[in-house]
């Protein structure tokens, strides 16, 4: 624990994509995407829409099956059914009908794959209790799935996946769809399990100023291909005009950082701010 | 006093046979179909539970017009429908629809040949009744076994996959990233659904069995939050519109004009619509009260946050 926390010292490595390339139905999905996480990381997965982020994702998971490279968990291959990554998907739309607490949700990440109806147990109770308290969440533990704000359903969904303990927690664009008071308890709250329980946290998000007090690594998509490193070695013109493929500036304003293309390209702005530019045909 | 009870429970009710039979196995499959139902409503599969009766249809046709049992045409249309459904259920929910609907025409269709053939060779609409509308008074005592059997296949598989139901119902991603394995787990469930299914066609009847699979788990959904209240809601739902429904079917011959009496099926599924409409007026009136006491507590508080940030605090009132 004291090894971990001194600055410098090398931090357990939960999960390291090594060379990894996805092929789709005739389509170069990822190209060459390496990167490692370690416990007691966040690292931020920041590309605009249909960069790759969500494929990682689902590479990581299982759901896909690299065409080439290698997923490594702890420096294994990954199991067939994972017990120790939690994953939260963006965006779900639960019915407003849908006859689930927010406290039951939370204890289906305890036991939601196992068989038969489960019977009340008081540590069962406690546990649930316990994670609802870590994220937040006692007062609406007892509303609706379906009747949950966005934030409040976030938490409970993180409630969900860090109850059964697991290395390494993926949340897929958890601060789309939140106000900027959710926003920033959601990301402060990350970023106290990242340390508190020594797991990887992987975050995507298209905008990546709203993790920049928190994230301690990054993993820059843009079409299909990645570069990783801290913030300081990726959120460079010369790293991104490499990944793009074309001249990008890096511009720092008021601590936020702005990636707008070169005027010298035909360029496609995206994102609400134009702060990012994907160049087409590229992959 | 005696005068009223024998109003409500005419003469002869309890003695007779196939009152008998209809209790106990009508209730028994109601009670299936309404534990089924609840998760045919929250995985959204209300128009697969359909399409498994019409393919019923077919069957149960099909089995008259050979002089075997139709339970075993229901069941096995039923159960060679789900397959197809899986099979098909692909990433492409409108090609899938339409599939289906094309599908289900055609096994209408030739549900209509059997029983226009049928009805020809016996001169009689009798089959066409009891295949498309069910009838309770009809079942055999024999055939209990049968029910029970079956009764029990449906209930386990759902009892078995409880958790992982609840879950992809969720959502299928966190299901499967959590370590469920989705795939044959829906498989199971249609399995599950298409028995309760051909259950429900023999008693209410082919094409009313989607009311008692979908109506008392609706009416259970607007009534708890909590998925085992909603499962017992349901269950008592669908075994209480039964009943009542033979009930006052009974009761029915002794109503005026003729002495011929209506139908059961019509009477549960006119109970369902009833039961859903008054859990559906419970629920908003519950809603409304809910807000009304959120409003009066945040009045109260004059606003002063208990710790909680105000934007969590009043969502969370809802």
């Amino acid at each position: 624990m004291t090894d971990v926390l001194r600055p410098g010292a090398p931090r357990e490595e939960i999960l390291s994509l090594d060379g990894v390339s996805l092929w789709l139905s005739g389509r170069e999905i990822l190209h060459d995407v390496a990167f490692s996480l370690h416990a007691g990381e966040l690292t931020g997965l920041i590309g605009s829409n249909g960069a790759g982020k969500t494929t990682i994702f689902r590479v990581i998971l299982g759901m896909e099956t690299p065409s080439s490279g290698k997923v490594l968990f702890g420096g294994h291959p990954r199991p067939r059914r994972n017990r120790s990554i939690g994953y939260v998907p963006q965006n779900i739309g639960i019915d407003p009908d849908m006859p689930l607490r927010a406290r039951d949700l939370v204890a289906l990440g305890l036991d939601g794959d196992r068989f038969g109806i489960p019977l009340p147990s008081r540590r069962r109770r406690h546990l649930v209790d316990e994670m609802l308290d870590a994220v937040d969440a006692r007062d609406f533990a007892d509303t609706r799935v379906g009747k949950l704000s966005g934030g409040e359903l976030q938490r409970t969904l993180i409630a969900h996946a860090l109850i059964a303990r697991p290395r390494l927690l993926l949340l897929d664009e958890p601060l789309a769809n939140l106000d900027i008071r959710s926003e920033q308890e959601v990301v402060g709250l990350l970023a106290t399990i990242a340390k508190q329980q020594q797991i990887a946290v992987l975050i995507s998000a298209h905008e990546m100023n709203p993790l920049l007090p928190v994230m301690d690594r990054v993993v820059y998509v843009a079409a299909g291909r990645a570069a990783s490193g801290s913030t300081a070695e990726v959120v460079r013109a010369d790293v991104l005009s490499a990944l793009y493929g074309q001249h990008v500036d890096v511009l720092h304003v008021h601590g936020r950082i702005l990636v707008v293309a070169g005027k010298d390209e035909a360029h496609h702005p995206e994102g609400e701010s134009g702060h990012t530019v994907v160049p087409r045909g590229l992959g | 006093m005696t005068a009223v009870l024998n109003g409500i429970f005419e003469p002869g009710l309890f003695t007779s046979e196939p009152v008998r039979v209809a209790v106990v196995v009508g209730g028994a499959v109601a009670l299936v179909s309404a534990v089924v139902g609840v998760f045919t409503v929250i995985r959204g599969q209300s128009f697969a539970g359909h399409s498994l009766g019409d393919l019923g249809t077919t069957g149960g046709s099909a089995a008259f017009l050979v002089g075997a049992n139709p339970l075993w045409g229901f069941i096995t249309f039923a159960i060679i429908g789900a397959g197809a459904m899986e099979l098909f259920g692909s990433r492409r929910p409108r090609g899938r629809d339409m599939a289906t609907g094309i599908v289900l025409g055609a096994g209408l269709g030739i549900a209509a040949l059997f029983l226009y053939l049928g009805t020809t060779q016996d001169n009689t609409t009798g089959a066409t009744i009891t295949i498309l509308f069910g009838s309770m008074f009809v079942l055999r005592a024999s055939m209990i076994p049968v029910f029970a059997v079956l009764s029990v296949l449906a209930l386990a598989i759902v009892a078995l996959l409880y958790r992982p139901l609840l879950l992809s119902a969720v959502s299928q991603d966190v299901a499967s990233a959590r370590g469920v394995p989705v795939r044959t787990v829906g498989l199971l469930y249609l399995l599950a659904m298409a028995v309760a299914v051909s259950l429900s066609c023999v008693t209410i009847g082919a094409i009313l069995s989607t009311a008692v699979l979908i109506g008392p788990a609706a009416a259970a959904l607007r009534l708890t939050k909590r998925p085992g209240l909603a499962i017992a809601w349901a269950a008592v739902i669908g075994l209480g519109v039964t009943w009542i429904g033979i009930l006052l079917a009974y009761d029915s011959y002794y109503w005026p004009p003729t002495g011929r009496g209506w139908p059961v099926s019509f009477f549960v599924v006119a109970l369902v619509l009833v039961v859903y409409l008054l859990s559906d007026f419970a629920s908003h009136r519950q809603a409304r009260r809910a807000g009304a006491q959120a409003m009066a507590a945040r009045k109260g508080l004059g606003g002063a946050a208990g710790g909680q940030p105000e934007g969590i605090r009043a969502r969370g009132a809802r």
